[in-house]
């Protein structure tokens, strides 16, 4: 526990002082949500479309996060440090998944009011949505947490953790999109199916975490 | 895991031909037309066995990759290496011939409304990243145990997979090939059933065929390594047959 | 959209299973690529292996020759 507590602190540190990825990410979404305005032809969005073109650039400006996860740890030696210490290695798993979450959280703070901005016309499923949005960091922070420790061990990191990360999030999306679309639909939000996509989605966090969980000290045994 | 006295690979070929070869023969001569599809559903003999034996392949390599994680033994991961290249070459099948079925029953190549197409799809994408994942990782141990983990990551998400992109499609299309599993006159599900165990009775030949090639490929290094570290002396001693001392 | 007619349908039915036995196929060349290839090497190490055993029994009759030299010499 104070292991856990030790390494989600030093990250969360970490990232205040040094801000590597969290501008980078805020960055990429609102100009992302610009070339998506030119891209569509659109300057208001609803349904369907406003979910994913939200949830691509939310999907995309993790990735970001994501391939930076474990760098530090991987150049400065602290994978050595985590085995060398007594501590159970699960720890180091529940931290990032924690920092990522903590991250996406941020994101979403800053991309969300922007996207309602360029292209909502009524806010009034942004509060749903937000909710949605925390169960998707979830599953994006768990695989996430996963895949770039994999990644960050191979000598193609950056083309490796999205190649197997993108397959491994297509039901998360579909969730996700399913759940997000009767929440931005154009007469305002409406909650007829947002039920069973959030339980799937939940099923998707809990099914990764579990899984994360289970196999993570045999990713960093040496 | 059941340890049976496994046939060889004679034996194992040679019932392959067998039981195949008469689940053929049953699809076209034994088999009733189908009334809605008429002919083209014969592909249905073909496709749906080669997709099932495909996703049993990925999930015998993720039991596979548990052993080898709580044993440690490398034959395990040589075997979920083997499940999943399997896997991936019955899915290429699968894929390939879903598209001909798709243009003949539905005239496009591709039907996004059809789920379990859609989720194979997916499944197959993801374990294609198998093969660069144990190329990016240099250290022999760690590739065997990275990919062990990926392979249990992947067969976890397979059964999500299904779930979510059958929730997606259930509400807008009808399922299209909704008469392929159950609900089958007796005739064709007989076809189907023997069709099924030639596939799989292929799966596990070919597999075996795979293992003892790399096997062999295996023993061929040891003896390289060997001879090649006393190449270079018995070299010298040839090179220099005049000088003493 | 209605049942091909059974000319049309046939073709594409005899590509399916087309499909499948090219595959078939061009998985055995593969394997037959991989067995040559082993066939190959391992008659290199057989020579390789041969050469060794040789040249082992013409080194074996000289270092003997040459201590008895030194121990000659020593003795004086």
């Amino acid at each position: 526990m104070a292991a856990f507590r030790t390494i989600l602190a030093k990250d969360l540190r970490v990232e205040l002082r040094t801000l590597q990825s969290l501008p980078a990410m805020a960055l990429f979404a609102v100009t992302t949500f610009v070339v998506f305005r030119f891209g569509l032809d659109r300057t208001s969005l609803e349904g369907s479309l406003a979910a994913g073109v939200l949830l691509v650039t939310v999907l995309f400006a993790a990735l970001l996060a994501i391939n930076r996860l474990f760098v530090a740890e991987r150049d400065e030696g602290g994978f050595d440090a985590m085995r060398l210490a007594p501590i159970d290695l699960s720890a180091l798993f529940a931290a990032k998944v924690v920092a990522l979450f903590v991250y996406l959280l941020v994101l979403e703070a800053i991309a969300l009011p922007v996207f309602a901005a360029f292209f909502l016309d009524d806010a009034a499923g942004l509060l749903p949505l937000a909710g949605v949005l925390a169960l998707v960091n979830l599953g994006l922070a768990a695989t996430g947490a996963v895949v770039s420790t994999v990644g960050v061990h191979s000598r193609a990191r950056d083309l490796l953790t999205p190649l197997i990360l993108l397959p491994l999030l297509v039901p998360l999306m579909i969730a996700a999109g399913g759940a997000a679309e009767p929440l931005l639909a154009a007469g305002g939000p409406s909650y007829d199916e947002v039920g069973k996509w959030v339980g799937t989605l939940a099923l998707y966090d809990l099914v990764f975490l579990l899984v994360g969980y289970a196999v993570y000290d045999f990713l960093l045994e040496d | 895991m059941i340890r049976l006295e496994m046939p060889s690979l004679r034996t194992m070929a040679l019932a392959t031909v067998v039981v195949l070869g008469g689940a053929f023969a049953l699809a076209f001569f034994y088999a009733p037309n189908d009334a809605d599809q008429g002919f083209v559903q014969k592909i249905f003999y073909l496709h749906v066995p080669i997709a099932i034996c495909a996703l049993g392949g990925f999930i015998l390599a993720a039991i596979y990759a548990i052993a080898h994680l709580r044993t440690g033994n490398p034959i395990h991961d040589v075997r979920a290496y083997v499940s999943i290249h399997m896997g991936i070459i019955f899915g290429t099948a699968a894929l390939l011939t879903g598209a001909i079925w798709a243009r003949a029953a539905w005239g496009k190549w591709w039907v996004w409304e059809e789920p379990t197409l859609v989720s194979f799809l997916i499944v197959y994408l993801l374990y294609a990243t198998y093969y660069p994942l144990r190329y990016a990782i240099e250290d022999r141990e760690r590739q065997a145990r990275y990919a062990s983990v990926f392979a249990i990551t992947a067969g976890a998400f397979v059964p999500l997979n299904f779930i979510a992109v059958r929730l997606a499609e259930s509400l807008v299309h009808p399922r299209v090939f909704a008469t392929s599993e159950g609900g089958l006159p007796g005739e064709m599900l007989f076809t189907f059933l023997v069709a099924l165990a030639g596939m799989a009775l292929l799966f596990a030949t070919l597999m075996r065929f795979e293992l003892a090639a790399k096997a062999t490929r295996g023993q061929i290094s040891r003896l390289r390594r060997a001879l090649d570290s006393e190449a270079p002396a018995a070299a010298a001693s040839r090179i220099a047959p005049g000088g003493s001392g | 959209m209605p049942a091909l007619p059974l000319d049309e349908a046939g073709k594409y039915v005899a590509g399916a299973y087309v499909v499948f036995v090219a595959l078939l196929l061009i998985y055995v060349a593969i394997m037959a690529v991989r067995i040559d290839r082993m066939r190959e090497e391992l008659s290199d190490l057989a020579d390789l292996a041969e050469r060794k055993a040789r040249s082992t029994q013409h080194a074996a009759g000289r270092p003997q020759a040459e201590a008895d030299e030194r121990s000659r010499e020593v003795v004086g």
